[in-house]
């Protein structure tokens, strides 16, 4: 059996909006190993963003445990400090948003290599030149943002999310802003790295296709796994 | 690589009008800080020249009003008053005395001095004590009269250059239709003697008919001298005025104070105004990047990194406008000069402001301190924004 990476017991958010209550996620027990490549799927607020920011340590729970890679991050109401917690996302996790995120006045090359301005670059991090080939990025390392289309901006994000080798890849509906032809095209790179790269990937996604290409599929309705 | 400075550097590009104005904003408080430094320096010093330069420690003069005279001494002045010629044996008789020199000034109405006509100095001298005491004038053509009776002036640089005239000219004294030939003229001196015109003072009693009469005596006494007590024992004189050179300097330092504090107020405002604007600029760009913030959190940078960020734009910004404010006051110091000059009450007639390395190097630091401190509050809203909150903000959903 491969490492567990993630681990929740009971985990939950509840947000106050005034005198109501919105339980986003709802005591959820889930594992990830190492290798693993899943999809939240489920219908628009079933709570899956939310669980995906929750595992990737990017929002504090409202009750529950939270383990990742053997840390306790989130465990009987105590969290990890702001501090521990942005070494956690840095060493861990590489994030792919739907909007991509990209810093507008850095270059493909400088976007990809960001990480490394605020912290040393790891031993084992990716060479740039290698990550742009295999991720049809090479022609384009010298340009800004603007000039590229949205599946190059979307292909820039998950180099920036690669690059520091991350044990986890949490990409939030990475598709939503392509279209199909670029929606197929981020799928297989995401399919292809977890199968020849073994990375770990944990997906949300609407798109049916593209839910399809992970090992395990977990509907959420409620903010409950179903 | 990217480095959180390259970051910095290349986001106050990306709003260039934006960027441009509040550097100019601080440009100005640049020019205003480093002008007032430069003013404070070069005022004193200047003034201080002016009076050393005078190669006399006490001045007598008719009995008048102290501010008369010393505006008499220093600008040239009407409303003339006189002391007998023979004051001068008098004071000879001190031991405290090493030099004597009497002067007679005269001024008349010239209508062909510039436009509507103009007021012209003369200065009576003795052209044997006078230049003993005035040892840095230098001649630029001829020398000093010799005969104590000789109808013969000597110019100083900028009279010689308004009156357009060689050594071996001739100028007529108005009203008085008197014609003096020009045996010298002056280098530059930087003082008010290089808008004067020098005659010997028994000549210039001759021509404006005020024989044995003087408007004042310059004293240079022997060193270790007690000079207050000296002036204490000129008061025994009679329609005398005594005044010290130390007396002067602090009269006009403290009529000058008054615009002094006004200029200062000016230039803190003027500083505040930058502040605000330095502020303004830095928080709208970290609200605008609000999302961009989160994301570089989301990538491990920590609280510190983010603060640096922010405060490196501010640094930046104020190091530029620093460097080009600085630049604007050096080439406009010749302006700035003219402009106190005529706010203040009397200025001497060296440089006014002085600006130097040191000066400009600490008027620099100034400004880019102001700008952290203005840059603080930016920066700790933009430390404190969470990744979540920032991606939240822009998914707007659960």
């Amino acid at each position: 059996m491969s490492q567990v990476l993630i681990q929740t017991h009971g985990l939950s958010k509840v947000y106050d909006r005034g005198s109501e209550q919105i339980v986003a996620v709802d005591k959820v027990d889930f594992e990830l190993r190492a290798g693993d490549f899943v999809s939240f799927v489920g219908p628009s607020g079933s709570g899956k963003t939310t669980l995906l920011h929750l595992l990737g340590c990017l929002d504090t729970p409202s009750s529950g445990d939270l383990n990742v890679a053997g840390t306790p991050i989130f465990q009987n109401g105590k969290s990890l400090s702001e501090r521990q917690l942005t070494g956690i996302r840095r060493d861990l996790f590489g994030y792919v948003f739907q909007k991509f995120y990209l810093i507008p006045t850095l270059t493909v090359k400088e976007n990809i290599l960001l990480p490394f301005a605020f912290h040393k670059r790891a031993e084992n991090a990716l060479d740039v030149l290698e990550l742009a080939q295999r991720l049809g990025l090479s022609h384009r390392l010298t340009h800004l943002p603007k000039e590229l289309s949205g599946g190059e901006m979307q292909r820039v994000a998950i180099a920036r999310a690669m690059i520091n080798q991350p044990k986890i890849i949490l990409a939030d509906e990475p598709t939503g802003n392509l279209d199909s032809k670029r929606s197929t095209e981020i799928a297989d790179i995401l399919a292809d790295l977890n199968k020849s790269a073994g990375l770990t990937i944990i997906l949300v996604t609407h798109n049916p296709q593209l839910a399809a290409k992970a090992g395990r599929i977990i509907e959420l309705r409620d903010g409950r796994i179903v | 690589m990217p480095t959180i400075t390259g970051i910095a550097y290349k986001n106050l590009r990306r709003k260039r009008v934006r960027s441009i104005l509040t550097v100019f904003g601080i440009a100005l408080s640049t020019w205003v800080l480093v002008s007032l430094f430069g003013f404070n320096e070069g005022y004193q010093s200047s003034l201080n020249k002016d009076i050393d330069n005078l190669g006399f420690q006490v001045l007598l003069t008719a009995k008048g009003c102290p501010y008369e005279a010393a505006t008499l001494m220093l600008q040239g002045g009407k409303g003339l008053r006189y002391m007998p010629e023979n004051t001068l044996d008098s004071l000879r008789a001190n031991p405290e005395v090493e030099e004597l020199t009497p002067m007679l000034m005269q001024t008349v109405f010239d209508v062909n001095k510039g436009e509507d006509g103009g007021v012209v100095g003369y200065l009576g001298i003795d052209p044997v004590t006078y230049p003993k005491m005035k040892t840095y004038l230098t001649f630029r053509q001829g020398g000093w009269f010799q005969d104590a009776n000789a109808l013969e002036a000597v110019l100083g640089y900028e009279a010689g250059e308004l009156e357009q005239r060689e050594v071996g000219d001739k100028i007529l004294i108005p009203e008085k239709n008197v014609e003096v030939m020009v045996v010298g003229i002056l280098n530059r001196s930087g003082t008010q003697d290089d808008g004067t015109i020098f005659m010997p003072f028994k000549t210039m009693q001759n021509i404006f008919g005020v024989q044995d009469q003087l408007t004042s005596i310059g004293i240079k006494l022997k060193k270790d001298t007690d000079i207050a007590a000296y002036e204490e024992k000129l008061y025994e004189l009679e329609d005398v005025q005594v005044v010290s050179m130390a007396q002067v300097k602090n009269t006009i330092s403290s009529l000058v104070s008054t615009a002094r504090v006004m200029v200062m107020s000016i230039a803190i405002i003027a500083i505040l105004i930058a502040m605000v604007g330095v502020m303004n600029t830095i928080l709208m760009s970290v609200l605008e990047r609000y999302q961009e913030i989160g994301i570089m959190k989301s990538l491990g940078a920590a609280t510190a990194h983010i603060f640096r960020l922010i405060w490196l734009e501010t640094a930046i910004l104020c190091f530029i406008g620093g460097i080009i404010g600085s630049g604007l006051s050096i080439a406009l110091s010749k302006a700035t000069d003219a402009l106190i000059r005529y706010v203040l009450p009397y200025s001497p007639t060296g440089s006014l402001i002085r600006i130097d390395a040191p000066l400009v190097l600490r008027s620099i630091g100034i400004i880019v301190l102001i700008g952290l401190v203005s840059g603080i509050y930016p920066a700790w809203r933009a430390a404190r924004i969470k990744p979540i909150e920032a991606i939240r903000s822009s998914e707007g959903e659960l």
